[in-house]
This record gives structure tokens, C-alpha cells and sequence, in this order.
């Protein structure tokens, strides 16, 4: 059995592990227990600061503290961080270029039972479009860590895109390394490249073990940093295998299935195909039914794989 | 306070609203009204009250200036301009695309602002968050913050306050710059924020209600804030919009237009004309 994590536990974990420094300060909005947060809290009460459920305050604060030279990470859900306190990110974190790096939890439809007010599908969009901000994605626990670790020692605004769900925990902590803006090949194939992100990255896999089954040989790219994109990975992938599929706990508009396909409109033209959620809302449910009617299973995976390629033979 | 030292502040008040209806006129655009309403505020922080120096903007022990009302720039601009943060010549470019001086103030680009502003009701989180650094680091710098009394009609200025008070943050000083008007008229026509002061009592703060334009009263009203603790201090300024061009005074009009080469003479010369009344007094 694989271990499985949430990633909003790695998080809070990585706050503690690496929050000794007295210039890192932890906000949350009344969802510590959550967001876990709470881990901070115990270790370092005098450097957490409740906010309360008033998260447009929190990020402006947020970046006041910081151009007090505070490296400050803010958390709630994602839906809040990125959806109602977007003009503050926008304005007052990442106009000059704070030192806030926004912890949001709960991102995507496998929040599950809370439904769609709940479930943001929208946030990478809003996100990486805006300048200066670094936009992460982390696909385990361990990948989690150390975008923590990377974002404190990182000058600059940083979104960190986590769940609330306990998912498979598929990289080493022992040999991982990671890297800022690159992607992670995880597996070679040149039949076809599948780009994931997230809890994505896992059931990509599955689905790469599928396919494998019927002969198909996949390449698996794991674009952890949505922003800024690894481009060199993402050409490099289309010239040799001359068909991508992106797969994402998103919405198919403006998150990695734009961004990867905008570098491949203008690198290097390749058909792309987008499995996502397809301009929906989401809705309350079992996050494993859920995934099941959005979607985004390793064999609905593997299916769209498939067509690609048949597609790709078929030019 | 000294004679000398009221009538210093009086001349740099005056000298503040002519470099505002300079940069205005020189824009063609920009906000001379609720600039002019809050020229003595602003001239008390940055020549009596601020711990600041123009040859270290970044001095991590400075006290902080968040215009939280962001775009009354030109008010902040003609101030570090005065005291010595930016070279006077550049206010005349305010507004331009060769110009660093932005519409609304950018910390990024501009020496001596502590934060970037413009987007109403967000400058005083930011205010909340520098006192929340302040209060942490063991630090004794103070925080300043002008809020627009339109402005305060944005949520977000609430939850700024209950936090403020919530941190008890005596640390910070807020002024409303109470001049009764916003874009579209009268507050109390367009959505009512009154009545303010007991507003703000309710949330927490100590309330002292001042003459705006009286530099006495703020500097008296600025020192027991200073001796206020446990909770932040908001100064309600009473105030007139375009305060100091007679024809500016009062009208919503003057919010966010500029002058014309008549209209900016007519009020250089009145403003000239009370710098000589200063010169005699
Ligand atoms: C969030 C936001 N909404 C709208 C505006 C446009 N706006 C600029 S100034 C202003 C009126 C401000 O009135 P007040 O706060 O009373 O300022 P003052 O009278 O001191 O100029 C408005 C609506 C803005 N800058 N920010
Ligand atoms: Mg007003």
C-alpha cells in the first residue's frame, strides 16, 4: 500500500520543520485547523496571528508585514485566498512584489462533501496571470515540503496550490530535489506526453500503467511549477513525441492546459487535448465519486490518451 | 509648540498645495481636491512628527506613512518632495510615462512611500500589518495612515480596524480626512458612513476629533496618541475638500480634474498670497 498524505499536512509540517527563522510569520482566517496551520501555532504561538474570517485584511496585512521584512505566509482556502482577496494579492502583494507566500488549501473538487462554493477551479488561472506572482502546484507531501522551503528562501510573492485530500505520496524524500520552474520528467515514454499537476501527477501515473498494459508508452511530465512554466521540458516533449495531453484538478480555461499550450502555439505546434473540468461548477460528493463524474480517473486519463494518439496517427 | 515651529508648518502646508495644483496642472489629471484636504496633515507628519530621513528611505527603525486614500499622491509627492526624498523639478512630471511618479504612489518605484496604494480601503490593512511587525520585532517606530471619508464605505477598512483593535496596536495612528465629499457627491448622499466617530468607538479605537487644518490640534491630537495605549488612535480631521483655492473648496467637482492654465494661476496666486501673509505675521 502506498503511503497517502495530504498535502495540507505536509504543509503544516514544512511550517514547522522550517519556521525557526523569527522573520517568518504565519496568518490563517479562522481555518487553522484546516489549513494546518495549527501545526505553526503550537510550535511558534507568538509568530502565528489569527486574522479572522476577514481574508481581504489578511492579505493586505500580510503585506505589510512583509515590506517590514517579514517573510509571511497566509492561509486559507483557496477559494478565498485566490477569489475574494484577489484584488489585494493583486494590488498590494504582487504590484511590489511582497515577501507573502499564500498557503491555500482545499483547491479543486476533491474538497468533496463542502460542494462547489467550496471548490475552486478557477485559482491557477487567476493566479499566474499576474506579474510577479510564482505559482505552485505540488503533486505529494514531498513535493509540498520542499515548496515551502523553496518559497521561504525565495525572495517574492508565492501562491502554493494545496488539498485537503490524503493522496499518494510518489516521490523519494530522500533523493528528491527540487527544482524551481522545472518539470519533472517521471516517466519517458515518446508515444505520447500526458503533462499533470497536483494530485493529478498520481493518477497519471495510474493511468501510464494502463496504457502501458496495451504497449503504449507514455512520457509523464510533472509541472509542478505552473509558473514560471519549465518551457525547455514542454518543447522539448512535443518534438518528440508530437502529441500532449494536460491533466488537472482545474478548470480546462486559463490553469495548465492553457499554459502548457500557449508555449506550444508558439514553439512548436503540436495537437493538445485538455482534461480538466470542462467550464463546470462542482458539486458535493465523495471526493473518489467525484473525481469519477468530473472526470479525471486514471482510466478517463487513459482514454484521452489514447484518442490522441489515434488522432496524431490518423494526420 | 513654538511660534516658529507652527508658522514652519503653516509655510510647508502652503508650499505642499502649490506643488499639488503644479503636479495637477502639469499632469492635466489627478485628484486636487482631497490633496489639498489633507495638506496639513501631511505636513505635520514629514516636518514634525515622523522619525524619517530622506538618505535612508529603507531605515528599518523609520516610522512608517501609508496613504491609504492613495490617490491624493500628489499631497505625498509635494511632501517628499519638501523634504528632500525625491528632486522637486521631477513633480512636474507626475503622471507621465517618462516619470517614476506614478499616479498612485508605488513603493517600488518611489523613495520615501512605504506602501503602494490607489485601490481604496486596502492602504490601512497594510498600516495594520507594518504596526503588526512593529509590535513583534519589539520595535518602537509608529505607523501613520490617512483614510478618505468615502473610502471608509469599503469593507475591508472595518476589518482593518477590528483587527487593530484586536492587537491592540497603539502603535498606529489613523487619520480620517473627514472633508464630507467623495466622487459623487456628499458621503451622506452617496452611501452614509455616519456617524463616524461613534462608529469608531464601537470597533475599539480611541477617537480624538480635530480641526484638520488647525496644525496645533493635530500635533496635540498626534501626541496623545503617543501616550495612548493599548489601542490605536483614529484622528477625525474635520476637514474642507480642496481646502486653500477658494474656488476649489466644497465642490465634489474639483475631485478629479484638473485645472486649466487660468484656473491653476488663480490659485498659485492665492496660495502665493498667503505665503506672504505667513512671511508678515
Ligand atoms: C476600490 C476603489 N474603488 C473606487 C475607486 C475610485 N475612486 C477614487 S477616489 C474615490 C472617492 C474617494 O473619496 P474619499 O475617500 O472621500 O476621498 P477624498 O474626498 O479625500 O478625495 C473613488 C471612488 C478606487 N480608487 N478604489
Ligand atoms: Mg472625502
Amino acid at each position: 500500500m502506498v503511503k497517502k498524505i495530504a498535502t495540507r499536512d505536509a504543509y503544516g509540517n514544512a511550517l514547522v520543520e522550517f519556521g525557526s527563522d523569527n522573520k517568518i510569520v504565519v496568518m490563517d482566517a479562522d481555518l487553522s485547523k484546516s489549513t494546518k496551520t495549527e501545526l505553526f501555532k503550537k510550535q511558534y504561538p507568538e509568530r502565528f496571528l489569527n486574522m479572522g474570517i476577514a481574508e481581504a485584511n489578511m492579505m493586505t496585512a500580510a503585506a505589510g508585514m512583509a515590506s517590514c521584512n517579514k517573510i509571511v505566509f497566509a492561509s486559507t482556502f483557496a477559494m478565498f485566498a485566490s477569489g475574494r482577496a484577489y484584488e489585494q494579492v493583486r494590488n498590494s502583494i504582487c504590484y511590489p512584489a511582497l515577501n507573502v507566500k499564500i498557503g491555500a488549501t482545499h483547491a479543486g473538487i476533491t474538497v468533496g462533501e463542502d460542494g462547489a462554493s467550496h471548490q475552486t477551479i478557477e485559482d491557477i488561472a487567476l493566479m499566474r496571470v499576474l506579474p510577479n506572482m510564482t505559482v505552485i502546484s505540488p503533486a505529494d507531501a514531498v513535493e509540498t515540503r520542499a515548496a515551502v522551503k523553496t518559497a521561504i528562501e525565495t525572495d517574492g510573492p508565492f501562491y502554493i496550490r494545496l488539498g485537503r485530500l490524503a493522496v499518494p505520496v510518489i516521490n523519494d524524500e530522500n533523493d528528491y530535489k527540487f527544482e524551481l520552474g522545472k518539470g519533472v520528467l517521471v516517466s519517458e515514454g515518446a508515444d505520447v506526453t500526458i503533462v499533470c499537476t497536483g494530485y493529478m501527477v498520481s493518477q497519471t501515473i495510474e493511468a501510464g500503467k494502463l496504457l502501458e498494459k496495451e504497449g503504449i508508452k507514455p512520457r509523464i511530465i510533472n509541472i509542478h511549477t505552473i509558473k514560471p512554466i519549465d518551457k525547455d521540458i514542454l518543447i522539448k516533449a512535443a518534438k518528440e513525441t508530437g502529441a500532449i495531453l494536460t491533466v488537472e484538478e482545474h478548470s480546462i480555461i486559463g490553469g495548465l492546459g492553457s499554459a502548457v499550450s500557449e508555449v506550444i502555439v508558439e514553439n512548436c505546434p503540436v495537437p493538445v487535448k485538455r482534461v480538466g473540468i470542462n467550464d463546470k461548477f462542482g458539486k458535493s460528493g465523495k471526493p473518489d465519486e467525484l473525481l469519477v463524474m468530473y472526470g479525471l480517473t486514471p482510466e478517463n486519463i487513459a482514454i484521452k490518451a489514447k484518442e490522441l494518439l489515434e488522432s496524431k496517427k490518423n494526420k | 509648540m513654538e511660534i516658529q515651529k507652527l508658522k514652519e508648518l503653516k509655510r510647508y502646508a502652503t508650499i505642499i498645495r502649490k506643488d499639488i495644483i503644479d503636479q495637477v496642472y502639469s499632469a492635466a489629471a489627478g485628484h486636487p481636491g482631497g490633496s489639498l484636504s489633507c495638506a496639513d496633515i501631511v505636513s505635520v507628519l514629514y516636518f514634525k512628527e515622523m522619525r524619517i530621513d530622506p538618505k535612508r528611505p529603507h531605515w528599518e527603525d523609520r516610522d512608517r506613512f501609508v496613504l491609504s486614500k492613495g490617490h491624493c499622491s500628489p499631497a505625498l509627492y509635494g511632501a517628499l518632495a519638501e523634504r528632500g526624498f525625491i528632486p522637486k523639478e521631477d513633480l512636474l512630471k507626475f503622471r507621465q510615462a517618462s516619470s517614476y511618479l506614478e499616479g498612485h504612489p508605488s513603493m517600488k518605484l518611489i523613495p520615501g512611500v512605504d506602501m503602494s496604494t490607489g485601490s481604496l480601503g486596502q492602504g490601512i490593512s497594510a498600516a495594520v500589518g507594518m504596526a503588526l511587525a512593529g509590535k513583534l520585532d519589539g520595535k518602537d517606530y509608529r505607523v501613520y495612515s490617512i483614510l478618505g471619508d468615502g473610502e471608509i464605505e469599503e469593507g475591508q477598512v472595518w476589518e482593518a480596524l477590528m483587527c487593530a483593535a484586536h492587537y491592540k496596536l497603539d502603535n498606529l495612528t489613523v487619520f480620517l480626512d473627514h472633508n464630507g465629499l467623495q466622487i459623487d457627491g456628499k458621503i451622506t448622499d452617496v452611501l452614509s458612513p455616519e456617524p463616524v466617530k461613534d462608529k469608531f468607538e464601537a470597533f475599539g479605537l480611541k477617537v480624538i476629533v480635530v480641526n484638520g487644518h488647525e496644525h496645533q490640534q493635530i500635533v496635540e491630537a498626534i501626541d496623545e496618541a503617543k501616550k495612548t495605549k493599548g489601542k490605536p488612535v483614529m484622528i477625525v480631521a474635520e476637514t474642507v475638500k480642496g481646502k486653500g483655492v477658494s474656488f476649489m473648496e466644497n465642490e465634489a467637482g474639483w475631485h478629479g480634474t484638473a485645472p486649466n492654465k487660468e484656473q491653476r494661476d488663480k490659485a498659485i496666486a492665492e496660495l502665493d498670497d498667503l505665503l506672504a501673509k505667513l512671511e508678515v505675521e
